[in-house]
């Protein structure tokens, strides 16, 4: 299949088209922009790069605005960035590559609602998280605030969504389709509804009571943190990592200080990275716990949704005990965590594991074996191997398709590549299989605690940092396994003390958008154990 | 057995000895009005409470426990909060229909309820065909919510409307099936009368395994009846947020509350009485002495404390089981349910037949 010879061909054949190696922080091909949509196919087609990791909007001034991919390669492991630019700043446009990644559908439109970018062929160009009459695109460098004053109107959502296509003398022509047709009877589940767990809004056209197509509408918490994160210093920036997705602040600021170490080139004690791995896994059991309870819920069995929130209240007692917070925990810092840990974390932790192993026996008893529960569960919203890895749908629901794509796994930190622990990959991909994975996890993260807890070597907590963090210039990206997938930072410095640009691969935003794929001709309450059991976080969608 | 009739009929006798027969009749009508509705309201606010603190002790939890002894006047104190509140009235909604549905609803079930026999003596609504109005006047509840959903003019109601029209008439096929079943046992159709061919043993042991199987039938159909879970797609607030009254407010809304509990304090005790014998003591034919202990018992007592076994039975069900989805509800009844009800009136005319049931 694909061998070691690829590697070389794939450096050769991108430098035929243009491509430029560059030494930028982590190291990245740039291709010019006229190049680049042969280059991506390329890459897709030939060089196995099919799973976009992240899709980076860039303004970089001078030399244009463009885009950063992280492609990784799901067979082989390997990972390759690429950058693209187009000069014409009041006009830029660069090709559409959702057709290959099915996961950059949303992405781009996320560029072009921050920077302006279009990008040609893409079906629907619509803003992603500001309002449709939002003047300017706020990431640029040369964005004007004073443009957009409060706005206390009503915002007229568009009816229809434009589209840019190529003419054949190079130019390109704005085409409008409306998204749905009058005769259809579409409903809105969302902003303000119980399942969506948030403020996220589909809008589904229905045939009586079978879902024909979903619409998802972003952006009703868009905080606009990325932009925040750029008039920020670097230790002012972890602050809004756990605002980000609310059950996995840990595994979000571990992200973030991950990437900010490697920026600096430091080392972190193996405390630290005890502690770090330690509390990723009890938020890793916090945040299933309470996807447990809330798909329960959702389904209607609320004593469920009691159990899990029994469970998870013991699991917020330790962290609090040594963190002092419960949904924000503010923990990890740059080289190191705020405290040491709680002189009876070691005890509490170890009197959990044995607790919540023997809870889940309640769990399997009441709903896992529940008749009514597996006939709602199994064999609906089944996502394939294929487009969970176009969509970049990873974690549990990734691991529920088939696809191995932990990256405890794939890219160990922490100290996960020292414990014993399997990756829970099924393979029906429906959403009893996620449900599973979910369920079967915890038991995971039990084990990989127990075999830290009783190990944390002796060390400082917090490595000597300068007060005042500048990073060299170039670009970097790490990523943990957050509750809910691959949690990525993307950080570009030009060697300030301010981030360049701050991007945060969203969990949960490839979780929405194969929701429209799934979704299809199923039922209104299998779109709610759809969504249940996809598990996403809308601040962390919206960011 | 203590016979209310006897008091029943001195008021009668006293009334018309110092009034015309017909005015007599008229107050009597007035009283008998004012104690069902009491009734009505008491069973509802227990119903409210109990609902609370069972579904509170499923779920590891207290429930009400603030107002009054062991949060007892709680639900009185709703009751008021919801008296109070302002009725909302929707924009381009059918005033008239949107005012009636509520009012439907509730007709339907005081009508039902007063088919209930509480004690010997103790029935309002008691004739020979009183199983068929008890369902023609417990169906009639469907009408106000598919109205509620009409004009409510909200795209969540009337597709919580639409699967309350289909899962309510499709369910009361079972109901219809199971009930006819035991009038298939008892060649009576009054309730009064079923309930004293009980009293040599409740027709769940006389009917045996027919009898048995109508019983699950009829708790499994009579919980969808009353749109309750694991059947309550209706207003499954996960999905329609409330869902046929998703727009109704304060009492409109506190009359659709109140209803679908007395619905199921309503189907439990029908279930009570036709298949438990309703307020008849338990009897075991020959042992005199135990019999006579049972029967000391006052009636109401018994009768009570059998509907509110099924009620708990039900609220036990519906806290634990995950919702149903609208194919599967109507599978379950349609592929299901009916056949097997089918079969089993069959079963029982046999068992009549051959004289097999004790």
């Amino acid at each position: 299949m694909k061998n070691m010879d690829k590697k070389i061909d794939i450096k050769s054949k991108l430098t035929d088209l243009n491509a430029v190696w560059s030494d930028f922080g982590d190291g990245l091909y740039r291709i010019p922009a006229g190049d680049f949509r042969k280059a991506a196919e390329f890459l897709k087609n030939e060089g196995g790069f099919d799973f976009l990791r992240s899709l980076t909007g860039m303004d970089w001034g001078e030399e244009g605005l463009g885009c950063i991919y992280h492609l990784e390669n799901t067979y082989t492991g390997e990972n390759i960035t690429v950058a693209t630019a187009d000069r014409n700043r009041d006009d830029a446009s660069l090709p559409s590559v959702h057709d290959l990644w099915k996961g950059a559908n949303l992405n781009e439109r996320e560029a072009y609602d921050f920077f302006g970018i279009k990008f040609i062929g893409h079906p629907d160009l619509r803003r992603l998280f500001l309002r449709d009459d939002w003047k300017g695109h706020p990431l640029r460098k040369d964005y004007d605030q004073s443009l957009n004053p409060l706005n206390m109107k009503n915002e007229l959502a568009d009816d229809d969504a434009p589209s840019y296509e190529l003419t054949k003398d190079g130019s390109y022509i704005l085409k409008r389709q409306p998204l749905f047709n009058e005769e259809e009877y579409v409903i809105n589940i969302g902003p303000q509804h119980p399942a969506t767990h948030g403020v996220l809004r589909f809008c589904v056209s229905l045939e009586g009571e079978t879902i024909k197509k979903i619409d998802p509408h972003c952006g009703y918490i868009h905080r606009g943190i990325e932009k925040l994160c750029e008039t920020s210093t670097y230790p002012q920036t972890l602050g809004f990592t756990d605002r980000l997705d609310y059950l996995g602040a840990m595994q979000n600021r571990h992200a973030l200080c991950m990437c900010i170490e490697k920026a600096m080139g430091l080392q972190v004690s193996d405390r630290i990275q005890y502690i770090r791995t330690i509390m990723d896994e009890l938020q890793r059991i916090d945040s299933h716990l309470l996807f447990i309870s809330c798909l329960a819920q959702d389904m209607g069995a609320l004593e469920v949704f009691f159990l899990g929130f029994r469970d998870r209240e013991k699991v917020l007692e330790i962290l609090e005990q040594t963190t002092g917070g419960r949904l924000i925990q503010t923990y990890n810092t740059i080289g190191g965590v705020q405290a040491d840990i709680h002189p009876d974390f070691v005890k509490n932790v170890k009197a959990f594991i044995p607790y919540m192993r023997s809870k889940m026996k309640e769990y399997h008893d009441i709903f896992t074996g529940n008749i009514i529960a597996e006939k709602r569960l199994i064999g609906t919203g089944v996502l394939s191997h294929e487009d969970a890895i176009s969509f970049g749908a990873t974690g549990g629901t990734g691991r529920a398709s088939g696809w191995a794509c932990d990256v405890r796994k794939r890219h160990p930190y922490g100290v996960y590549d020292r414990v014993d622990f399997n990756e829970i990959v099924l393979h029906d991909g429906d959403c009893f299989s996620r449900y599973m994975v979910r369920v079967k996890e915890i038991e995971e993260s039990l084990r990989i605690i127990e075999q830290l807890i009783d190990n944390i070597p002796e060390g400082e907590y917090q490595m000597k940092v300068k007060p005042v963090i500048k990073l060299p210039e170039g670009c970097w990206y790490s990523a943990v396994e957050g509750s809910r997938g691959e949690f990525g930072v993307f950080i570009e410095s030009h060697g300030d003390k301010f981030p360049y640009r701050v991007k945060f691969r969203s969990t949960g935003l490839p979780l929405v958008s194969c929701v429209d794929t799934i979704s299809r001709n199923a039922k209104i309450a299998d779109l709610i154990a759809i969504g249940g059991t996809l598990d996403y976080v809308i601040p962390d969608i919206d960011r | 057995m203590f016979d209310f009739g006897i008091i029943t009929n001195w008021i009668h006798t006293q009334l018309t000895s110092l009034m015309p027969e017909a005015l007599a009749i008229f107050i009597e009508c007035v009283i008998v009005g004012i104690c069902l509705l009491l009734l009505y309201v008491i069973i509802a606010i227990i119903m409210i409470y109990m609902e609370r603190k069972v579904c509170a002790a499923f779920q590891c939890r207290l429930g009400p426990n603030r107002v009054g002894p062991w949060g007892s006047i709680q639900v009185i104190c709703d009751v008021f909060k919801m008296l109070t509140k302002e009725i909302i009235t929707i924009r381009h909604s059918d005033k008239m229909l949107y005012d009636l549905a509520p009012y439907l609803v509730i007709i339907a079930s005081v009508t039902a309820f007063a088919c209930i026999p509480v004690s010997r003596g103790l029935e309002i609504l008691d004739f020979n065909v009183g199983v068929l109005f008890f369902m023609a006047a417990s169906s009639i509840g469907i009408i106000g919510i598919l109205l509620a959903g009409w004009s409510s003019n909200s795209k969540f109601s009337l597709i919580g409307a639409m699967r309350s029209g289909a899962q309510m008439i499709s369910y009361e096929l079972s109901v219809g099936l199971s009930i006819l079943t035991i009038v298939v046992l008892t060649d009576t159709m009054q309730f009064s009368e079923i309930v004293m061919r009980q009293a040599d043993g409740w027709f769940i042991f006389k009917g045996h395994i027919p009898a048995v199987i109508a019983f699950v039938i009829y708790l499994i159909a009579g919980n969808a009846e009353v749109n309750r879970g694991p059947f309550d797609l209706p207003e499954a607030e996960s999905e329609l947020t409330a869902g046929y009254h998703t727009e109704y407010s304060g009492m409109h809304f506190g009359l659709f509350y109140v209803a679908e509990f007395v619905n199921l304090f309503v189907i439990s005790s029908i279930a009570a009485t036709i298949f438990l014998g309703g307020w008849m003591p338990l009897h075991i034919p020959g042992l005199d002495g135990f019999n006579a202990v049972m029967d000391a018992i006052p009636g109401f007592i018994w009768f009570f404390a059998k509907a509110f076994f099924i009620v708990w039975l039900l609220m036990w069900i519906k806290w634990t089981f995950p919702r149903l989805r609208i194919d599967q509800i109507l599978t379950l009844e349609w592929k299901y349910l009916v056949p097997i009800g089918l079969l089993n009136l069959l079963l029982m005319v046999i068992v009549v037949v051959f004289k097999l049931h004790f």
